[in-house]
C-alpha cells in the first residue's frame, strides 16, 4: 500500500511542475503588458517604470523568472499583487473563507441528495421515481450553470424577494440575526452547485448500483434468506460506492470551477471572483497563484481519489 | 431438434422460382440486417431521443435558414420600440435595450453558437482519436507517454486556463483572422483542445481489444500496412463509443463557449452569441427579463436535445451499456 501511494505521489509532483511551468509560459508570451495600468497614468515617467518593472524583476527574461517564482513559493511566497498592491497570499486568504462556504456546503447536500435518489432509482429501475430522476438529472447537466443562477435569481430574489439579490460581503456573523441573513444570501449561490453537481452524482450512482444488481453476490445474499434492506444497504451499497467515493473526490476540483461562475452572478467575493478581475486587469501574479492553486487542487484530489480507489479495491493495487 | 427443423421446412417448402433467385442474389433472408438498421431501431424506441432529434434538427434549420426568412437586422437599431416585451407584432421576441430585435439576434446567435459547439467537437473528437488509437495500437513507450499527456491535461484547470489563453490571445489572433473568425478560432481551437482526453481513453481502450481480433491478425497476414489496420480496419469497429462521445461533447463545447461568453471573455459584445446575449439581458432581469431568459432557453433547449439524442444513441449502438 506505501508503495501504491509513494507511486502515486511521484507522478502528482512533475505533474503540478508543468502545469505550473505552462501556465506561467503562457502568461509570460502572451502580448500585453502587465504594467499597462501604470503606462496610463501620465504622473508616472518611463524611468519610473522601469524601475519598476527591475523591481518587479519584470526585464529578466521568462524562464529566469520560473524559476525565481518556484523559489518564492517554495517558502510560501505567492508573490506580490500589480493592481491590489498587497501580497497575493493575503488575497487569498481573504477569499478563501466565502468560497469555501459556499462550495463546501454545496457538495455536502450535492452528496447527500445524490446517494439516496441513485440507490432508489437503481433499486426501482423504470419505476416512475427513477423516471422523474432521470428526467430530472439530464435537466441538470443541460442548463448552463450561469443560466439556472438568473433564472433562481429573477423568481426567487426578485419576484418573490425571499432571498437577496446580491451577496453582501461585508456581513459579519455576530448574532442569530445576522447568522440568518448569511444563511439567506447563501441559499441562492449554493443551489446553482447543488444542482449542478446532484445531477452528475446521481447518474454515477444509480448506473453503479446498477452495475451490482445483477452479480452472483448479490444473488447469494438473498439465497440465505437476507431480509431486502440489508441485501441493498449493506451488500449491493457498500459495493457500489467504491467507484461513487473516488467521483466524488475527482468532482471537487470540477465544483471549484463552477463556483467561478457562481460567484460572479450572485457577487461572492470568492476566489472565483477575484480570478476574473485579476485576468480582467492583467495582474500577472494573482492569475498565477490562482491557477496554480487550482491545478493543486485536481492533482491533490485526482491523488486523493486513487488512493482512495486503492483503500476500498485492493484489486486497484496491484494493476 | 434436428429432425423438427428438417419437418418445419419440409412443411414449408421453398419453391423452386425463389430459392433460384435467392442462390443467384446469394442471400438467404429476405432482407440484410445493417448496423444502421439495427441502431435505427433501437433508436426508434426512445421517445426522448426522437424529440430532441425533432428540436436539434429545427434549432439547427432555424439558425442556418432562418436568418434568410426573416430578414429583420439583428443589428438595426428601432429606438421607438426599446425593451419591448416578447409578443409584439413585429417582434416577436421582443427587443433589447436598443431597439434591436432578440428574434433576429436569437437566429444570427444560433448560428454561432452551434457551429462552434459542433467545430469543438470535431477538434476533440479528432486529437481524442488520434491520440487513444496511437497509444492503444502501438503500446509501449508510445503508449506510456501519450497516457501522461492525457493524464497531465485532466489535471489542467480547465475553466481558469480557458478564460486566460482566450482573455490574452484575443487580440493578436483576431488581428490576424478577423474580428468574429479569429475569436471563432480561439474559442474552437481551446474548448476542443482541452476536451479530449475521455475520447482518447475511449478510443485507447477499444484499440487495446480489438488489435489482439483475429480480422487483426488475419489483415497482417495479407500484409496490409499498419496506418491502415489502423484507419481502416480497426478504428470502424470502435466507432460507437466515438460518435456518443461526439454528441455529447457537442453539448459541452456549447455549454462552455456561452460560460466563456457569460463571464465576458469570448466574442466581442456586437457578436450576438447566445451567450452573449444572456450576459447582455442579465442586466435587465428587472424590467425586461425576456433578454436573459430567451436565449438561455435556447442553450439549455439544445443542450437538452443534445444529450436525450446522445443517451439514445447510447443505448441504441450498445444496448449492453447504461448510463
Amino acid at each position: 500500500m506505501t508503495q501504491y501511494i509513494l507511486r502515486r505521489v511521484l507522478i502528482a509532483i512533475p505533474t503540478l511542475l508543468v502545469i505550473s511551468f505552462v501556465v506561467f509560459a503562457i502568461l509570460a508570451l502572451a502580448p500585453g503588458d502587465p504594467l499597462a495600468q501604470f503606462a496610463l497614468n501620465p504622473a508616472i515617467p518611463e524611468s519610473t517604470r522601469e524601475r519598476i518593472r527591475e523591481q518587479f524583476g519584470l526585464n529578466q527574461p521568462w524562464p529566469v523568472r520560473y524559476v525565481k517564482w518556484l523559489q518564492q513559493l517554495a517558502q510560501g511566497n505567492f508573490g506580490f499583487s500589480f493592481s491590489s498592491k498587497s501580497n497575493v497570499s493575503d488575497l487569498i486568504w481573504q477569499r478563501l473563507p466565502q468560497t469555501l462556504q459556499v462550495v463546501g456546503l454545496a457538495y455536502l447536500i450535492a452528496v447527500l441528495l445524490a446517494i439516496p435518489i441513485g440507490i432508489i432509482s437503481a433499486v426501482k429501475q423504470y419505476s416512475l421515481f427513477d423516471q422523474v430522476a432521470t428526467f430530472f438529472s439530464f435537466i441538470g447537466f443541460s442548463v448552463p450553470s450561469f443560466f439556472t443562477g438568473l433564472l433562481l435569481m429573477l423568481v426567487f430574489a426578485i419576484n418573490l424577494k425571499w432571498f437577496p439579490i446580491v451577496y453582501s460581503s461585508t456581513l459579519e456573523v455576530k448574532d442569530w440575526s445576522s447568522f440568518w441573513q448569511q444563511v439567506r444570501q447563501m441559499v441562492l449561490p449554493v443551489t446553482v452547485l447543488v444542482v449542478q453537481q446532484t445531477a452528475a452524482l446521481t447518474r454515477f450512482m444509480r448506473s453503479s448500483m446498477l452495475d451490482n444488481i445483477p452479480l452472483d453476490y448479490v444473488r447469494t445474499a438473498r439465497a440465505k434468506g437476507l431480509a431486502d434492506r440489508v441485501v441493498v444497504l449493506r451488500h449491493i451499497l457498500m459495493n457500489s460506492l467504491i467507484p461513487v467515493v473516488t467521483l466524488i473526490a475527482l468532482g471537487i476540483p470540477t465544483i471549484f470551477a463552477g463556483a467561478i461562475i457562481t460567484e460572479n452572478i450572485f457577487r461572492v467575493n470568492g476566489l472565483g471572483q477575484l480570478l476574473i478581475t485579476s485576468i480582467q486587469s492583467s495582474d500577472t501574479p494573482v492569475v498565477m497563484a490562482l491557477a496554480f492553486i487550482f491545478a493543486v487542487l485536481t492533482v491533490t484530489f485526482n491523488l486523493i481519489a486513487d488512493i482512495l480507489y486503492g483503500v476500498l479495491d485492493p484489486r486497484v493495487r496491484y494493476t | 431438434m434436428s429432425e423438427a427443423n428438417q419437418a418445419l421446412d419440409a412443411s414449408v417448402p421453398p419453391s423452386a422460382a425463389v430459392r433460384l433467385e435467392q442462390l443467384r442474389s446469394g442471400l438467404t433472408s429476405a432482407k440484410p440486417r445493417s448496423l444502421a438498421g439495427d441502431t435505427w431501431r433501437r433508436f426508434r424506441r426512445h421517445p426522448l431521443a426522437i424529440i430532441g432529434s425533432i428540436i436539434l434538427i429545427f434549432l439547427i434549420t432555424a439558425s442556418a435558414i432562418g436568418p434568410r426568412i426573416y430578414t429583420k437586422s439583428h443589428e438595426e437599431l428601432d429606438f421607438l420600440n426599446i425593451l419591448v416585451p416578447p409578443g409584439t407584432p413585429g417582434h416577436l421576441f421582443g427587443t433589447d435595450d436598443l431597439g434591436r430585435d432578440l428574434l433576429a439576434r436569437c437566429l444570427f446567435g444560433g448560428g454561432i453558437s452551434l457551429s462552434v459547439g459542433v467545430a469543438a467537437m470535431f477538434v476533440s473528437i479528432l486529437l481524442g482519436t488520434l491520440i487513444g488509437s496511437v497509444a492503444g495500437f502501438f503500446g509501449g513507450r508510445i503508449d506510456q507517454f501519450l497516457m501522461r499527456l492525457t493524464d497531465l491535461f485532466l489535471a489542467l484547470p480547465v475553466v481558469p486556463l480557458l478564460l486566460l489563453t482566450v482573455y490574452l490571445f484575443r487580440d493578436p489572433v483576431t488581428k490576424a483572422f478577423g474580428q468574429i473568425n479569429g475569436i471563432f478560432l480561439i474559442v474552437v481551437v481551446m474548448v476542443g483542445g482541452l476536451a479530449w482526453m475521455q475520447t482518447a481513453r475511449i478510443v485507447r481502450a477499444s484499440f487495446l481489444s480489438l488489435k489482439e481480433k483475429e480480422f487483426v491478425e488475419a489483415a497482417t497476414a495479407l500484409g496490409v500496412g499498419r496506418w491502415a489496420i489502423m484507419f481502416r480496419h480497426i478504428l470502424p469497429n470502435a466507432l460507437s463509443p466515438i460518435i456518443v462521445a461526439a454528441t455529447l461533447g457537442v453539448g459541452t463545447a456549447i455549454i462552455t463557449e456561452s460560460t466563456l461568453s457569460f463571464l465576458g471573455v469570448g466574442f466581442p459584445p456586437d457578436t450576438p452569441t447566445w451567450g452573449r446575449l444572456v450576459t447582455d439581458g442579465s442586466q435587465f432581469l428587472q424590467s425586461a427579463p425576456h433578454l436573459a431568459l430567451i436565449p438561455g432557453a435556447l442553450i439549455f433547449l439544445s443542450v437538452l436535445s443534445i444529450n436525450f439524442l446522445g443517451d439514445g444513441l447510447r443505448d441504441a449502438l450498445d444496448p449492453r451499456s447504461r448510463l
